[in-house]
C-alpha cells in the first residue's frame, strides 16, 4: 500500500490562496479569518520579538516557530476553555493563543520557575522537555475527563523526531486501548534538529503510525491554517462525543533554526527558506485568499499590527519589572512540606548568603 | 469505655491488599493500574479480589508498559486521581525512569504547585526468593537521589498497611518497595481499621545499649536473627533499627541510637557503592561524630548485578557477615 496515496494531504487553502473545496471554505466567516490572521501575526511578532532580544541579550537561549504559526494557531483555536493542552518547547504560538500570558512565556526564556505556570482557569502543562513524554500526561489528562464523565479533551504537541520515542507508542497505545479523548497534534517539520525525516524513520508519513493503533490518523498541510482549524476540531469534537483518539500530522517547516544555538546552515540548504517564505508561508497564504476574497484590510491591519506591538512591549516590560528570582521557591515546591534535609540546607544558604556561618 | 480494636494476622502481602482496599473504599479518587492487576490480582496478588469488588473502571489492567503506567498516571493524578501504579518487578522499572525524573517528581516545582502529582509506584523488590534474573534488583538508592520523590520500604505486615496508606495519602510522589522475600516469610497482628505509619520515621526492632543496626526490607528480620544469635554468644546488646523510609531518612533516632551506643552497623542488600549506606554514614557524621567510638561498618551486596539465583545466598547479607561486622565495631 502507498501511504502517501492512502494519507494524502489535505489542503482546503491552495498556496495562491485559492480555496481548494469552496463548500467547505465558505464555511469561515470574514471574523474567523480574520481573528486566524490576528493570532498568527501575533504568534511571528512575538517570535521575531523574542529572537532579537536572544541576539541583545535580554533573553536565554529560545526556541523559534517561524513558519510553523499556522499549525499551532489553527489547531489552538479547535480546542475551548477547559480543555487541556500540553506543548513542548517550540509550541508558544499554540500556548499564546490557547490563553497564556506572554509575560510568562517571556519568563520562561529567562529561565523563571513563573514561565511553566499558565494563567488561573487555562490547563497548559509546562513545555516538555524531554521528547515525547507528554503524550503519556494528556493521554492520562484525557483519561481522567472521561472517569469524571466531562466532555473536556487533551490536544498534545509533538514534532516528527518524537514518533521515534518509545513513549510515543505508549501514549497512542494507552489512548486506543482506553478510548481516551486526546488530540494527537504532530507538527513534521521535517527535521528533528539536524536529522531529516527521512532519516529518522523508513516510513513515508507519520500518519500512517496510527494505523498501528487503530487510531483514526489524517495527513494535512500544516500551512493552511483552514485545513488545521477544520481538520482539528473534527477531531476535538470525535473526542468529545466519546469516539476516542484522533492522529493529525500537520505538514510544516521551521524557517529558523532549532534553537537560538543552532546552526541549520550546517544540515540544510538555506535557500529553501527564501523559497519557503515565498511559497508556502502560512500568513501571506491566508493573506492572499483574504484578498480573493475581499475580505483584506490594510486599515485592520495597521490597527491589528499596533495592538500587538503594544501587547508584547507591555508583557516585556511586566517581564523585566517582575520581582527577583527568590531560592526560596525552590526548596518550597520539591515537596508540599520541606523535608529536613531540605531545611537544613535551605539554613545553610540563608547563613552563608548572610554572612552569619562561623 | 474503650473500643475492642479487631485485628487479624496477615502476611505482607495481604496486609498490602488490605490497604488499598482501605484506600479503594475511602476514597472515590483512588485507582489501582499496572500489568495483571485486574482479574489476575497481580503475580503476587497483591490486588486479589479488588477488581471484582472495585471493577475495571478503578483497578485497571493496562499494556505492557512501565513508562506508560507511570507517564498517565502523572495525568492521572493532576487531573484528581490517585493512581497507586505497581510495577511488576523493580527490576522492570527502568523504561518509567525518564517519567519519574523528569516529571512525575519536578511537576511540583515546575509549576509552583499549580499541579501536583499525589501517586503511588508499588514495587516487588530484592533477592532471596529464586526468581529469574532482573526480578531480583534492589536499586532503592536509584531513587533515593531523586529530588521530589519519597522512598519507603515496609519490613512487615502491620508497616506495609499503616505506610502503603500514609503513602497514599501524601500530596507527593511515593516509590513504595515491597521486599518479595517477605511477603509470605510471616504474620503479624495487623488492625482492621484504617491507620497510618507516618513517612520519614524508623522503628526500633530492638532495644540494645553497644551497637546499632541500621537496616529495612527484607534485611529486617535477617539481621534480627543474626541479633540473636550473637547476643547469644557475646556479653554485648544491640540495637535494631528498621529505617522504613529511605528518603528523608529518620535523622532523630539514628542521632539518638547512635549517641547511646557509640557504634553503628548497616546492613542493606543493594549494592555497596552509591548504595543508601553511604547517606546514614553522613547523617552520623553530621549529627553524632564525637560520639563513635569505632568506625562505622556495613554488611552490603556486592558492586555486581544481582546474580542469577544459584549464587544470591552468597550475594545477600548473611549472619556471619553481619555477626562480623558487628564483632569489628565492638572490637575496635
Amino acid at each position: 500500500m502507498n501511504m502517501l496515496e492512502k494519507f494524502p494531504i489535505m489542503q482546503y487553502i491552495s498556496e495562491e490562496g485559492e480555496a481548494v473545496n469552496s463548500e467547505i471554505t465558505d464555511m469561515l466567516t470574514a471574523d474567523l479569518l480574520k481573528l486566524f490572521y490576528e493570532k498568527m501575526l501575533r504568534a511571528r511578532m512575538m517570535d521575531k520579538k523574542c529572537v532579537n532580544l536572544q541576539r541583545q541579550g535580554r533573553i536565554g537561549t529560545y526556541v523559534p516557530y517561524e513558519g510553523q504559526e499556522a499549525a499551532q494557531v489553527g489547531s489552538a483555536l479547535a480546542v475551548e476553555e477547559g480543555d487541556w493542552m500540553f506543548p513542548t518547547y517550540r509550541d508558544h504560538a499554540a500556548t499564546m493563543t490557547f490563553g497564556h500570558s506572554l509575560r510568562n512565556l517571556l519568563l520562561y526564556w529567562v529561565g523563571r520557575i513563573e514561565g511553566g505556570i499558565p494563567p488561573e482557569g487555562k490547563n497548559i502543562f509546562p513545555p516538555a522537555v524531554p521528547i515525547a513524554s507528554q503524550l503519556l500526561h494528556a493521554t492520562g489528562v484525557a483519561w481522567a475527563e472521561k472517569k469524571k464523565n466531562t466532555d473536556r479533551v487533551s490536544l498534545v504537541y509533538f514534532g516528527d523526531g518524537a514518533t521515534s520515542e518509545g513513549d510515543f507508542h505508549e501514549g497512542l497505545n494507552f489512548a486506543s486501548v482506553f478510548k481516551v479523548p486526546v488530540v494527537f497534534f504532530n507538527q513534521n517539520n521535517g527535521y528533528a534538529i539536524s536529522v531529516p525525516m527521512e532519516k529518522q524513520m523508513n516510513s513515508k508519513t507519520i500518519a500512517q503510525k496510527g494505523l498501528g493503533y487503530e487510531i483514526p490518523s489524517i495527513r494535512i498541510d500544516g500551512n493552511d491554517i483552514a485545513a488545521v482549524y477544520l481538520e482539528t476540531k473534527k477531531a476535538v469534537e470525535r473526542a468529545r462525543n466519546g469516539e476516542g483518539p484522533t492522529l493529525i500530522e500537520a505538514v510544516t517547516w521551521r524557517y529558523g533554526a532549532h534553537t537560538t544555538a543552532d546552526d541549520p546552515s550546517k544540515y540544510r540548504d538555506q535557500a529553501e527558506i527564501d523559497n519557503r517564505r515565498k511559497t508556502t508561508d502560512p500568513l501571506s497564504r491566508l493573506e492572499k485568499y483574504m484578498k480573493n476574497e475581499g475580505i483584506w484590510d490594510e486599515e485592520w491591519l495597521t490597527n491589528t499590527e499596533n495592538k500587538i506591538t503594544n501587547e508584547i512591549n507591555t508583557a516585556l516590560d511586566e517581564m523585566q519589572k517582575y520581582p527577583e528570582a527568590n531560592i526560596d521557591d525552590v526548596f518550597e515546591n520539591v515537596f508540599e512540606k520541606l523535608t529536613w534535609t531540605l531545611e537544613e540546607q535551605r539554613e545553610q544558604h540563608r547563613k552563608i548568603k548572610r554572612g552569619q556561618m562561623s | 469505655m474503650t473500643t475492642a480494636i479487631q485485628v487479624k494476622k496477615l502476611t505482607m502481602v495481604q496486609a498490602v491488599t488490605d490497604a488499598l482496599r482501605t484506600m479503594l473504599e475511602e476514597d472515590e479518587s483512588v485507582i489501582v493500574l499496572g500489568q495483571d492487576v485486574g482479574k489476575n490480582g497481580g503475580v503476587f496478588r497483591a490486588t486479589e479480589g479488588l477488581f471484582a469488588q472495585f471493577g475495571e473502571e478503578r483497578v485497571i489492567d493496562t499494556p505492557l508498559a512501565e513508562s506508560g503506567i507511570i507517564g498517565t498516571s502523572i495525568g492521572l493524578s493532576i487531573n484528581g486521581f490517585r493512581p497507586i501504579a505497581e510495577m511488576q518487578f523493580l527490576g522492570f522499572i527502568y523504561p518509567a525512569f525518564n517519567q519519574l525524573m523528569t516529571h512525575a517528581t519536578r511537576m511540583r516545582q515546575r509549576t509552583m504547585g499549580r499541579y501536583t502529582v499525589p501517586m503511588v509506584i508499588r514495587a516487588p523488590y530484592g533477592a532471596g526468593v529464586k526468581a529469574p534474573e532482573i526480578h531480583s534488583d534492589s536499586v532503592e538508592a536509584l531513587f533515593t537521589q531523586i529530588p521530589g520523590l519519597k522512598v519507603v520500604i515496609p519490613s512487615n505486615a502491620y508497616d506495609a498497611k499503616g505506610l502503603l496508606i500514609a503513602s497514599i495519602e501524601d500530596p507527593d510522589p511515593v516509590l513504595f518497595l515491597e521486599p518479595m522475600r517477605s511477603y509470605r516469610s510471616l504474620r503479624t497482628e495487623v488492625p482492621e481499621e484504617k491507620y497510618t505509619v507516618e513517612l520519614g520515621k524508623a522503628s526500633y526492632q530492638k532495644k540494645g545499649n553497644d551497637v546499632t543496626l541500621l537496616t529495612w526490607g527484607a534485611m529486617v528480620p535477617d539481621t534480627m536473627k543474626a541479633v540473636e544469635h550473637f547476643e547469644k554468644q557475646q556479653n554485648a546488646t544491640c540495637e535494631v533499627i528498621d529505617l522504613r523510609t529511605l528518603y528523608p531518612l529518620d535523622k532523630e533516632t539514628i542521632q539518638e541510637s547512635v549517641e547511646k551506643t557509640g557504634r553503628a552497623v548497616i546492613v542493606h542488600e543493594a549494592p555497596a557503592t552509591g548504595g543508601v549506606n553511604g547517606e546514614i554514614i553522613s547523617v552520623i557524621n553530621d549529627s553524632a561524630f564525637f560520639y563513635l567510638k569505632a568506625p562505622i561498618q556495613k554488611v552490603t551486596g556486592f558492586d555486581t548485578p544481582v546474580p542469577v539465583y544459584s549464587l544470591e545466598k552468597e550475594y545477600l547479607p548473611s549472619s556471619e557477615k553481619i555477626i562480623h561486622a558487628i564483632n569489628k565495631a565492638l572490637s575496635y
